[in-house]
């Protein structure tokens, strides 16, 4: 799962069941689409295909910055909250703010209700990045308070209502929010453009940039990164605040397509969001994993979630289905992440003090043959 | 007691252990006799280690055999191993910090009662051990509570605790204080009167030595030599330990030293875990540029601490640490590299590597300021890096793309200090470079450390065998608590510096 930053060397082995495991979550999201197509003549038409992949937007944005932190070794609960939260701070915006002690009511337009609201995102992101960066609170404790409080602000700040007309107002100029949600650029919509935009910007970044290389190195062996003068401290405050802003897009872009926001929207996402990192390969250990691979964990979820409302299967079933992909994809990560410390040595004849050699033995897998067989031999 | 004593009650045959590519072990044929304390000498690395952990069932071996009392056994478990009375104190503490020191002797075979665990039962028992051990604490006192002496003598009491056959001692004595020792070695000697067959393993020779019945020495994997007390001494255990073509270099010669690059003075480093407890101790060092400095000690002396301190990590209480001349106070980590100061850390595996990562990956990584190319990453430039690189250490690997885990100890430690190489430091700190790799690659080692030092860096190296200070240093320090004991040139002899360490009886 490391192309994206392989180096240009041809030395990675390929095998027929390598390319297996790591196309998994590939061949799972063309076998849904095979399954549902044949069982619904509706699934595979390329209006219910954008109308899936809009759904799949909102997965894969906060996938994806769920990510960057898984990637640190870290985990990220409070995104769903985050959402719903950005959702209402966006709702109030358009609303007007009356600053009563000036007696005016203060109107954003909508690229700055836009921006403030994916500030608050960050915001949320940082506080959870210092909580657990400097302030050394275990990522799941600290994310998990923070899913508590701002779910419980965003239902402060309603009442527990929807907030409604998020259309805006022509008399204030603030009309045009939900563009964001219906709208289409070559009949793509909005929310699907946002998240190629924004898998091209983090695959860059993880692939291509030095932060992403930092962001691996800390992920695979933080102590080893920190020694070797990677700022392991910003890294990991950065993580959280890209996946905030992620959950602050996912929000917006939820709340406009259904031009209202609830302060419960968003609920258990966090949860989706993981399995989509978790089903796209990467290890919840941190270190391993790619946008790639997120990607088609996100489209796995949503068209098989998709797929069965088509074809009318009830929505316990599809919890139940849910379930089932998400553990055989973590089955499956442990059959590539616990086969390769196996595979390496013999691939070049060399050996790792971290193989666990007694296994070796009987390895089922006869280990292959591509590398030369002089590494680590020849260097007693 | 059955049968007589001398008798063979466990024995390895021609026992092979392979990790990945590297041979631990090499047929070896070990034989331990009832009543009898048998010692095993030998250099890091050489196999000892495994070869306890083989006959203890922490580990399997690759092929060979096992026979316990005649009979041939494989072992699945440790629990397998000690319920045939065979029982191991290991190297490394392996006790639980979080219980109490009751817990931990029983731990796994908690005695039961009508109301579950009988604690009371559990308590006495635990007390008496100690006692016994002259460790006269709390049963109900905490495992982190204690000083590591402490905790190593619990760890005694828990492997005397099953009433073993066989008792294994790996390195039981590294923590422990000389009187502590005496009375260690008092029980061994009750033990052995009782029949118990004991394997005893320390790199303090002379004190290993005292205790022995039996000697075997082990070299690179293979056995070199086995004798009675009464035939052996401390030059004989030395010869076979280090072989007669032992040759790790000279101090490299024919230039004057530099500038002044290192400049530690009245430095004091705080234990991280005990901020009363000083590790670094009003220290003073200076190092030249091209100057080779070798730092000896035992386990403990603060040699791991004044290396970190000076790379950036630890808590720096005093004093003051230039580099050229400039002060590197406040500096994080990552300045230190910019501004040419290069560690290699002790444990490879926990601060050296990324596993995660391939080769090149991980030689760049302290240096990716120099492959970037309009803000990202040049892979051409960081796959030139890489390989320049592993030209310039020697990595024996395929390419670049290689799989960290893939490459034998030796190579790993020759990527980490690759990656110091990489940031062009002025100055190079090595902590125990020589570690878990083989007699080979530790020559290559030390001849990369020459050719850094005719280069002008500063190169300063960490050991705890004697024999890699008298190769390439042109200085030896040897530290004790913290502080420099003593300071030697290129000339000085084993037993000076053994003495000055704390480790041997002046010779």
């Amino acid at each position: 799962m490391t192309t994206t930053l392989a180096p240009p060397v041809g030395k990675k082995t390929f095998s027929p069941i390598n390319l297996l495991i790591e196309g998994r979550a590939f061949l799972a999201l063309i076998l849904i689409i095979v399954v549902f197509s044949s069982l619904s003549p509706n699934y595979l038409t390329a209006g219910n295909l954008l109308i899936m992949a809009s759904h799949v937007a909102i997965y894969a944005i906060l996938g994806m910055g769920m990510l960057l932190v898984i990637l640190n070794g870290g985990i990220d609960l409070s995104v769903g909250s985050t959402l719903g939260f950005t959702g209402i701070i966006a709702g109030f915006l358009l609303r007007g703010v009356e600053i009563s002690f000036l007696g005016i009511t203060f109107v954003p337009s909508v690229p700055v209700v836009v921006l403030l609201s994916c500030g608050m995102g960050a915001a949320v992101g940082f506080l959870n990045g210092v909580l657990i960066a400097r302030f050394k609170v275990a990522p799941f404790v600290a994310t998990l308070g923070m899913l508590y409080a701002v779910r419980g602000i965003a239902l402060l700040l309603t009442n527990g209502l929807t907030v409604n007309d998020l259309s805006g107002d022509p008399a204030l100029g603030n009309t045009g929010f939900d563009w964001l949600g219906f709208n289409r650029i070559l009949n793509v919509p909005i929310g699907v453009i946002f998240m190629i935009l924004i898998a091209g910007a983090l695959g860059l970044l993880l692939g291509r940039a030095r932060f992403g290389r930092w962001l691996y190195a800390s992920g695979g062996n933080e102590r080893a990164a920190e020694l070797s003068g990677v700022p392991v401290v910003k890294v990991k405050i950065w993580v959280y605040v890209v996946s905030g802003t992620c959950a602050g897009i996912a929000g917006l872009v939820l709340s406009s397509t259904l031009t209202s926001a609830s302060p419960t929207a968003g609920n258990t996402y966090e949860l989706t969001a993981i399995a989509a990192v978790v089903i796209g390969g990467a290890a919840l250990s941190g270190g391993r994993g790619n946008v790639r691979g997120t990607l088609l964990g996100a489209f796995v979820i949503g068209f098989l979630s998709d797929g069965l409302v088509i074809v009318g299967v009830s929505a316990y079933w599809q919890m139940v289905f849910t379930g089932v992909v998400i553990v055989g994809a973590v089955l499956l990560n442990g059959l590539q992440y616990g086969r390769r410390p196996k595979k390496s040595p013999t691939q070049t004849g060399g050996g790792g003090q971290t193989a666990p050699a007694d296994k070796r033995g009987n390895d089922p897998v006869p280990n292959s043959d591509h590398q030369p067989a002089q590494t680590g031999t020849s260097s007693r | 007691m059955t049968g007589s004593f001398d008798a063979v009650v466990l024995e390895a045959r021609n026992i092979v252990k392979n990790y990945g590519g590297v041979e631990a072990l090499k047929g070896v044929n070990f034989e331990i006799r009832q009543g009898t304390v048998t010692t095993l000498f030998g250099e890091n690395g050489a196999g000892k280690s495994t070869l306890m952990k083989i006959l203890s069932g922490v580990e399997k071996p690759t092929s060979g055999q096992i026979v316990l009392d005649g009979e041939p056994v494989e072992f699945g478990s440790t629990t397998e191993a000690t319920a045939r009375g065979i029982s191991i104190i290991h190297q490394e503490l392996s006790l639980a910090p979080n219980l109490s020191v009751r817990d931990n002797i029983f731990m796994g075979r908690e005695l039961h009662g009508a109301f579950g665990v009988d604690f009371a039962t559990e308590a006495k028992a635990a007390r008496e051990l100690l006692i016994g051990l002259q460790l006269d604490i709390d049963p109900a006192t905490l495992v982190s509570n204690l000083r590591v002496g402490q905790q190593q003598i619990v760890e005694i009491a828990r492997a005397l605790s099953v009433n073993s056959r066989i008792l294994i001692m790996d390195e039981p004595t590294s923590a422990l204080a000389a009187t502590e020792v005496e009375v260690l070695f008092g029980i061994i000697r009750d033990l052995t009167a009782r029949g118990v067959a004991i394997v005893y393993i320390s790199h303090h020779l002379e004190e290993a030595l005292e205790i022995a019945d039996h000697a075997v020495v082990l070299r690179d994997g293979s056995v070199t030599a086995r004798g009675e007390r009464s035939e052996i001494d401390l030059e004989w255990i030395v010869r076979h330990m280090v072989g007669d073509h032992f040759d790790l270099g000279t101090p490299p010669a024919g230039y004057d030293f530099g500038e002044l690059v290192l400049q530690v003075s009245k430095l004091r480093v705080i234990d991280a875990m005990n901020h009363e407890r000083a590790v670094v101790d009003g220290l003073d060092l200076e190092v030249r540029a091209g100057e080779i400095v070798c730092i000896y000690g035992l386990m403990g002396a603060g040699r791991t601490e004044l290396l970190e301190a000076i790379a950036g990590k630890g808590v720096v209480e005093s004093g003051e640490i230039r580099l050229s001349g400039e002060s590197l106070k406040g500096h994080t980590i990552a300045e230190r590299i910019e501004m040419g100061v290069g560690l290699v850390p002790e444990d490879r595996q926990r601060d050296g590597l990324v596993q995660t990562f391939d080769v090149g990956k991980n030689l760049t990584l302290s240096s990716l300021g120099g492959v970037i190319a309009n803000g990202l990453l040049s892979r051409k430039a960081e796959h030139n890096l890489s390989v320049d690189l592993i030209r310039r250490v020697t990595v024996k690997t395929p390419g670049p793309g290689v799989n960290i885990g893939a490459l034998s100890g030796g190579n790993q430690q020759k990527v980490v200090i690759g990656k110091v190489v990489g940031t062009k430091p002025r100055l190079m700190l090595l902590d125990e470079p020589s570690r878990g790799i083989d007699v080979g690659a530790k020559g290559e080692v030390f001849r990369l450390l020459t050719e850094r030092a005719r280069e002008g860096v500063a190169v300063v190296y960490s050991t705890s065998e004697v024999a890699e200070c008298l190769s390439i240093a042109h200085r030896i320090i040897v530290m004790r608590k913290g502080r420099i004991s003593a300071e030697f040139g290129s000339d000085a002899t084993k037993a000076t510096i053994m003495a000055a360490s704390g480790e041997a009886v002046a010779a």
